[in-house]
């Protein structure tokens, strides 16, 4: 067995041993900020205050508790039972993006979203931003009720000023983002029909026009393919983060996974290459990246044509030779899997696209991997029609233009021109829920529904049907869009009736079912989807590929000597349309690490030349200037990036988003490129960059928690390696006992617990976590976790129970300083969540003075909040540094009202789990395991007098996971999932369990406290030298 | 209400003299059809189906919001009474002139069908009309009331015992001081007579001095200790009883009185509160299930208009404004207590935490509702295991020990199974 060698650092500062990183790193809890040692030595006056608090403190309790009201229903309706969850199947789509949910609700209030295992596109998975997506339903921000001339209003006046000024108007367009819902372009239709002249334009933030569009020249068919990376023994991405923004990164994450999971009955996975310019998601998880230039990538895609044709014995293209790493290897190994093998883009540029196709075809992909028959929804943007209208608004060639539910002032390219533009047409209308970027400027704005108070369908793709239902009463007075435009039309039936009459006339016609349509639709308002048959022809290339391929080879160029910026997007806030959502600003980025914030993203290279250094928090600041436009915005170091490439996210800068996100970050938007009939997030020329030596705190929480240089943390090896031994890459610790060798777990104070019922256990796969950090957001929604802001952040007092501890790694011996520096600018990236390891020998536990963190029955670290007095001596001891105390009081404090909106308003607090207290100040918490749902499943099984069934209990983090990396069960049940991937056999009760899966290992095993938390070795398909 | 059965009786069994039959009432001499099984085992069926079906609004031998249903099947035909049970209204359409006049007689108030129910459970049922118990209801309140008892004595010695034994305990150690200090004085009136050298002359007269011993560092230090404990028991007894609201009885917007409901009438507890098996609220009820019974019960006992608690419930629900009930029983909101755990998988009695229910006008806070009370029921309580498939493990395990399998044994002490 070979020994792991490589060195692994967090951030740089790790890899430099920066000062200020050693001197946190071996400190649990960082000095005081400044700020508050100055302010934190008491003065006599604060003594008295403080006394006289205390004293009225003591003469308050001693009085009668408050009289508290009990107010039940005057009608309660049958399914609602107060503290009784009620689950109902729905849909999210915001734009094209798109996700079947489920929507857990207590006492009529939505809490929590869920992904919908029925769906075959997510199968019950979710990311990031739909998990968070839940607190814009009680975002303080949405609107009360219709507004016509800035003012509030009500829905007749709004109506027939609507109505008249429409029909005065002339020409009408509708703006939307993708529309995926049938009859959503059913009522707009409706609409467009009785105002004559009406237009809809489609575009999208995250713009994917360039695959429909070369879609049209080669297929000729302006459609977006399926992709089923599943079925990919070979996946080749130029630029696509398909794990974490691309079209559609829940249905691809899910179906990456299961490529990459191994084991002993199956010892093969996916080969992934990415040829990228920035580290993307995607690009972290790859067995080769290579850092390309955005200049490059065009030819980078022509030279993996040329070389795949050749071996097809097809006609090459020409085209000036670039020299890219792992390129010949991609196409000799897309070759070997042929037909089982993807090429992908994330480019928007159709010429580019086309020769992707062309690569498929070859590859004979098309059908397999990419299928262009049975079609996708998730994108119908124009970007060509999207310009042209700017350009009419702008030569005041629009009467009329509704904005339906979009924001393009703020994420569109021309979103400025828009802006001055909208004044122009006769008449502006909005059906946005909030006085966005975009609304605040128009006549009159019809707010929607939120998505979870609605009733809709979609058809995200071809054949697949799923509705959305309301969960929850409209809150405000607000309307659902459709039903404006039906009302505008002179229609009065309600959205409900116009929906279901449009499904009796048509899928309940095509479905075979013998039951009435009451039955059928109340079945598919049950199952949240359903899915026709429909078979058909593949089809074939209709274009050709060299008049793309000399576009492209004109347009692109090996050696582009000036600065680029490649515009990216983040796994937490996306396209920015729920940045007012707190928790998605405070997730740390899977990749920086960074919260609240964007930021230029820069190589090591560029700023050793430029003087700018970065350690921790501390950064400068720089300004890039795009084609005359400048931005003012930070800068972070970024290994893995290409030379000569900047990176900036978009997302931030949002101006009208409301108090959360609000001046956070800049707009990115505003620096893409559209003059080239598609909205270009690659600028190739014109970027000037320059450090302008102001300096600025990056709140970054990478190398916050660390495990002070212990080694072992990762352990991981390649395919080959684990083909001959399954054990590979596994450290084995021993201990020196009475002149020999053990291993740790022989070597123990304590007798061990006996679990006689339950013992809870996780197992996590770190082949199969993408670092996406679903998770994360998961568990804050579930366990009530606090968001503390941005400075907080900075104090190193992030609340998650959950993290994603991302890792750089490099075989470089970390002495070689060139070789490290080298390694560090492609390092390789491992992703590990890390929560409360519940171990069996506690180390928290025996430190506790008042007994407040306690060991269970079932394995479990209890917390008890209420017993905490804050003596903080857990957490010293944590050798995983998983527990979070809370400073301050994060609820009903108007310092964190602006941040902790969850905690601190009265809409806010409506999505607060009921069966989580939330923490006061001074008391430590951490991952319970979410104890809350294991004793509701026990007690549901008591109820029904039966055992537990493996599958009733789960983890909020497991259950969001959109790749299953996190496996959660019973380890005492050895039919569990979680005991057959761990392989423990015997039905024992102790806590220490024979673990016979070679891969398993416990993090930092050598100390033997016995974690219940198991993490599985990381296998890279690499090939062994290069490993 | 008795003289209002009796006239129905009179009214329908013209052959039977109404004296035997005011004779024969309560002492289960009801004729009934003979066709009517009166096995124990089709009572005890009839029972069961009795209480979950008919019980609201139904007695055997009482008017509530129907008839007393004792003697139905004399009063009918067999046949006729199952039509009737099942589907009242079918009957009542097809003509039947008694069914009719009841229906009449009872305000027009419909009776639910029950199609579900089988023939063999329409039999059983109608066992158990004709012969079910007629046990004196109080009897059963006074076994509830003798358990209740015993759980809240279980915590020791009463109180008010304590405080008397100490009391004696007073009254008896000053009783032996004034008679130590008698025995002193008459003895040093006697050594005053004796003839006694200087030194125990001086001893023996020499006078008490009183300044002396309150200055004395031994008397201040036991006076400061004593005051200091006093004062320490105090305000810890003080701080224990903050938040404390055992007996805490408030008045409720209406007056509604469980004596009467549930005492009295017998309606179950879950016919009202819905939720004790299903979760962790037992669910104060809606205006709505008021209504199912008091559409028709619109005055106490049968007295004429409406009463004005019960108009309360009407406003309630015609102006659409639910009414505000008091809490009485504030947990704190750091504690998860789920009643569907107690009241279904553990089988505990309302009464066991709420006390004698049906016996308060007013509903007071029975129990102290402190963490120690928790913990100590949980000490104590057996486990009931039987039938149930989630034990089965631990009571395998268990069955070496020789103590019965309680609730602390499976964790029931620990921490996290109500803080988290």
């Amino acid at each position: 067995m070979k020994e792991n060698k490589k060195t692994y650092w967090k951030g740089l500062e790790q890899l430099n041993n920066d000062p200020e990183f050693v001197k946190n790193a071996d400190r649990e809890f960082p000095e005081l900020p400044s700020t508050l040692n100055e302010e934190g030595s008491a003065s006599r006056r604060d003594f008295l205050k403080v006394m006289g608090f205390s004293l009225a403190a003591a003469s308050l309790a001693a009085c009668e508790a408050p009289v508290r009201k009990m107010i039940p229903y005057v009608n309660k309706p049958v399914d609602i039972n107060p503290s009784v969850p009620n689950y109902y199947a729905s849909t999210y789509a915001t734009g094209g993006d798109y996700a079947s949910i489920v929507v857990k609700t207590r006492e009529g209030r939505p809490i929590k979203i869920d992904g919908n295992e029925l769906s075959p596109i997510n199968k019950g998975k979710v990311n990031a931003i739909v998990e968070g997506s839940i607190l814009s339903l009680y975002d303080k921000e949405r609107i009360a009720g219709p507004y016509s001339g800035g003012q509030l209003s009500d829905w007749k006046t709004v109506d027939a000023q609507a109505k008249s000024a429409l029909a005065s108007a002339g020409a009408v367009k509708i703006v939307a983002n993708t529309i995926i819902s049938p009859s959503t372009l059913k009522a707009i239709q409706q609409f467009a029909d009785a105002n004559g002249n009406v237009e809809v334009i489609m575009y999208d933030p995250l713009s994917n026009y360039g695959i429909t569009k070369a879609a049209e020249t080669y297929y000729g068919s302006a459609v977006l393919p399926s992709y089923s990376f599943d079925k990919a023994k070979t996946i080749v991405s130029f630029g696509a983060d398909f794990l974490g923004s691309w079209i559609s990164p829940i249905e691809f994450a899910r179906q990456y996974a299961q490529t990459r999971k191994i084991s002993k009955e199956k010892p093969e996975m996916s080969r992934h290459y990415q040829f990228e310019s920035t580290l993307s998601l995607a690009g972290a998880n790859a067995d080769y990246r290579t850092p390309i230039r955005a200049s490059q990538s065009g030819l980078a895609v022509l030279a993996l044509y040329n070389a795949i044709a050749k071996k097809a014995g097809a006609a090459t293209v020409s085209a000036p030779a670039v020299e890219i790493a792992h390129l010949e290897k991609a196409a000799a190994d897309l070759w070997a899997s042929k037909s089982a093998s993807l090429v992908v883009s994330g480019s928007n540029d159709p010429n580019v696209q086309v020769v992707i196709n062309a690569i498929n075809e070859l590859l004979g992909s098309n059908g397999t991997t990419v299928d262009f028959a049975n079609v996708a929804h998730y994108r119908k943007g124009d970007d060509a029609k999207m310009n042209q209208f700017v350009t009419d608004l702008n030569a005041g060639r629009v009467g009329g233009v509704i904005f339906y539910n979009c924001n393009p002032v703020y994420d569109f390219a021309r979103g400025a021109e828009i802006a001055a533009g909208i004044a122009k047409a006769k008449v502006s209308i909005s059906t946005n829920g909030t006085l966005d970027e975009t609304s605040s400027l128009v006549q009159i704005v019809a707010p929607d529904h939120h998505f979870l108070e609605s009733w809709n369908d979609f058809e995200p793709k071809k054949g697949h049907f799923s509705l959305a239902q309301p969960t929850i009463s409209p809150l405000f007075d607000t309307r659902q869009a459709q039903e404006s435009f039906l009302v505008w039309a002179g229609d009065t039936t309600s959205y409900y009736d116009f929906l279901q009459a449009n499904w009796q006339g048509g899928l309940f016609t095509q479905v075979e079912t013998s039951g009435t349509f009451q039955e059928f639709w109340d079945q598919t308002l049950y199952n949240g989807v359903l899915a026709i048959n429909s078979t058909s022809e593949a089809l074939a290339p209709v274009g050709d590929v060299s008049a793309a391929a000399s576009a492209v080879s004109k347009a692109y160029s090996a050696d582009n000597a000036s600065a680029e910026l490649v515009i990216y997007t983040k796994v937490g806030i996306g396209n920015g349309a729920y940045a007012n959502v707190p928790w998605l600003q405070e997730l740390s980025d899977p990749i920086s690490k960074a919260t609240w914030d964007n930021y230029l993203t820069v190589t090591q290279k560029w700023a050793s030349e430029n003087g700018v250094t970065q350690s921790e928090e501390h950064t400068s600041k720089a300004s890039i200037t795009v084609n005359g436009k400048s931005l003012i915005v930070p800068i972070l170091i970024q290994p893995g990036q290409a030379e000569g490439t900047f990176g900036l996210a978009v997302g931030y800068g949002r101006t009208k988003a409301g108090r959360v996100a609000n001046g956070v970050g800049v707009n990115a938007y505003e620096l893409l490129d559209a003059s080239k009939g598609f909205v270009n997030f690659d600028i190739t020329s014109g970027v000037e960059v320059s450090a302008t030596g102001d300096s600025y705190k990056i709140a970054r929480t990478q190398t916050h928690q660390t495990f002070m240089g212990r080694e072992n943390v990762i352990q991981e090896s390649v395919l080959s390696e684990y083909q001959k031994d399954a054990s590979a890459g596994r450290s084995h610790p021993q201990i020196y006992k009475d002149g020999e060798f053990v291993k740790p777990s022989k070597i123990s104070l304590w007798s061990g617990h006996q679990y006689s019922q339950h013992h809870w256990g996780l197992a996590i796969d770190m082949n199969s976590c993408i670092g996406c950090s679903a998770c994360s957001v998961a568990c804050q929604v579930e366990n009530n976790v606090a968001v503390v802001g941005k400075q907080e952040v900075l104090n190193r007092r992030e609340m998650a129970w959950i993290r994603i501890d991302r890792y750089y790694s490099s075989d470089a011996p970390a002495d070689d300083l060139s070789a490290m520096e080298v390694a560090s600018s492609n390092p390789e990236v491992t992703f590990q969540p890390m929560m409360c390891q519940q171990c069996n020998n506690a180390p928290c536990e025996t430190v506790c003075p008042v007994a407040a963190t306690t060991h269970s029955s079932e394995g479990l670290n209890q917390m008890t909040y209420n017993r905490c007095i804050g003596t903080r001596y857990c957490a010293n001891n944590c050798p995983y540094k998983v527990r979070r105390f809370n400073w301050f009081k994060y609820h009903d404090n108007k310092d964190f009202a602006g941040v902790n909106v969850a905690q601190n308003d009265d809409l806010g607090k409506m999505v607060l789990n009921p069966d989580v207290t939330v923490r006061a100040r001074g008391v430590m918490e951490k991952c319970s395991m979410c104890v809350q749902r294991i004793q509701a499943g026990k007690l549901e099984a008591k109820r029904e007098k039966r055992k537990v069934k493996d599958g009733d209990i789960n983890v909020a983090c497991a259950v969001a996971c959109p790749t299953d990396a996190l496996v959660f069960g019973d380890l005492n049940d050895s039919n569990s999932k979680v005991s057959q991937l761990l392989k423990i056999e015997e039905n024992t009760t102790s806590a220490l369990k024979e673990v016979n899966e070679e891969r398993a290992y416990h993090v930092l095993e050598e100390i033997n406290v016995s974690p219940n938390v198991w993490y599985f070795t990381k296998i890279r398909n690499k090939d062994l030298n290069e490993a | 209400m008795l003289s209002k059965r009796s006239l129905v009786g009179v009214r329908l069994n013209f052959h039977t003299l109404a004296v035997l039959f005011f004779l024969l009432i309560g002492t289960q001499a009801f004729a009934a059809d003979p066709s009517v099984d009166n096995s124990d085992e089709a009572v005890a069926a009839g029972k069961a189906l009795f209480n979950t079906n008919c019980k609201t609004c139904h007695r055997l031998d009482q008017k509530l919001v129907g008839p007393a249903l004792r003697g139905a099947t004399d009063r009918a035909p067999v046949e006729l009474v199952k039509s009737f049970i099942k589907n009242s209204q079918a009957v009542i359409a097809s003509g039947n002139a008694y069914y009719s006049d009841l229906y009449k007689e009872y305000n027009n108030t419909m009776m639910i069908s029950h199609e579900f129910l089988s023939d063999e459970d329409l039999n059983n049922l109608l066992a158990y009309i004709e012969y079910g118990d007629t046990a004196d209801p109080a009897a059963a309140t006074a076994t509830g009331d003798a358990e209740g008892g015993a759980v809240a004595a279980g915590g020791g010695i009463p109180n008010e015992y304590l405080t008397i034994i100490l009391g004696v305990l007073v009254v008896v150690l000053l009783l032996i001081l004034i008679v130590l200090g008698l025995i002193i004085s008459v003895l040093t009136k006697y050594l005053a007579k004796q003839d006694l050298d200087e030194d125990d002359k001086e001893f023996v007269s020499q006078k008490t001095n009183l300044g002396k011993v309150f200055k004395s560092d031994m008397f201040v230090v036991i006076v400061t200790a004593l005051v200091v404990a006093l004062v320490a028991k105090t305000a810890l007894d003080g701080l224990y009883s903050v938040g404390v609201q055992q007996g805490y009885a408030p008045e409720q917007p209406i007056a509604y009185s469980h004596a009467l409901h549930a005492g009295t009438l017998e309606i179950e507890c879950q016919y009202c509160h819905t939720g004790v098996e299903l979760g962790k609220s037992a669910n104060i009820p809606s205006a709505n299930i008021c209504m199912n019974c008091h559409t028709h019960v619109q005055n106490v006992q049968g007295a004429e208009g409406v009463s004005p608690e019960i108009q309360k419930i009407y406003d309630a629900v015609d102006n659409n404004q639910p009414i505000e009930w008091v809490r009485v029983h504030n947990l704190p909101d750091l504690a998860y207590f789920n009643h569907s755990q107690h009241v279904v998988v553990g089988e505990v009695e309302c009464q066991t935490c709420h006390g004698p229910i049906q016996e308060m006008e007013v509903v007071g806070q029975h129990s102290a509702l402190t963490m120690g009370w928790c913990i100590d029921c949980h000490r104590q309580t057996e486990i009931t295991t039987e039938g149930n498939a989630y034990y089965d493990k631990l009571v395998q395990i268990h069955s070496d020990s020789k103590d019965a399998l309680k609730v602390k044994d499976i964790g029931g002490l620990e921490c996290a199974k109500c803080h988290y």
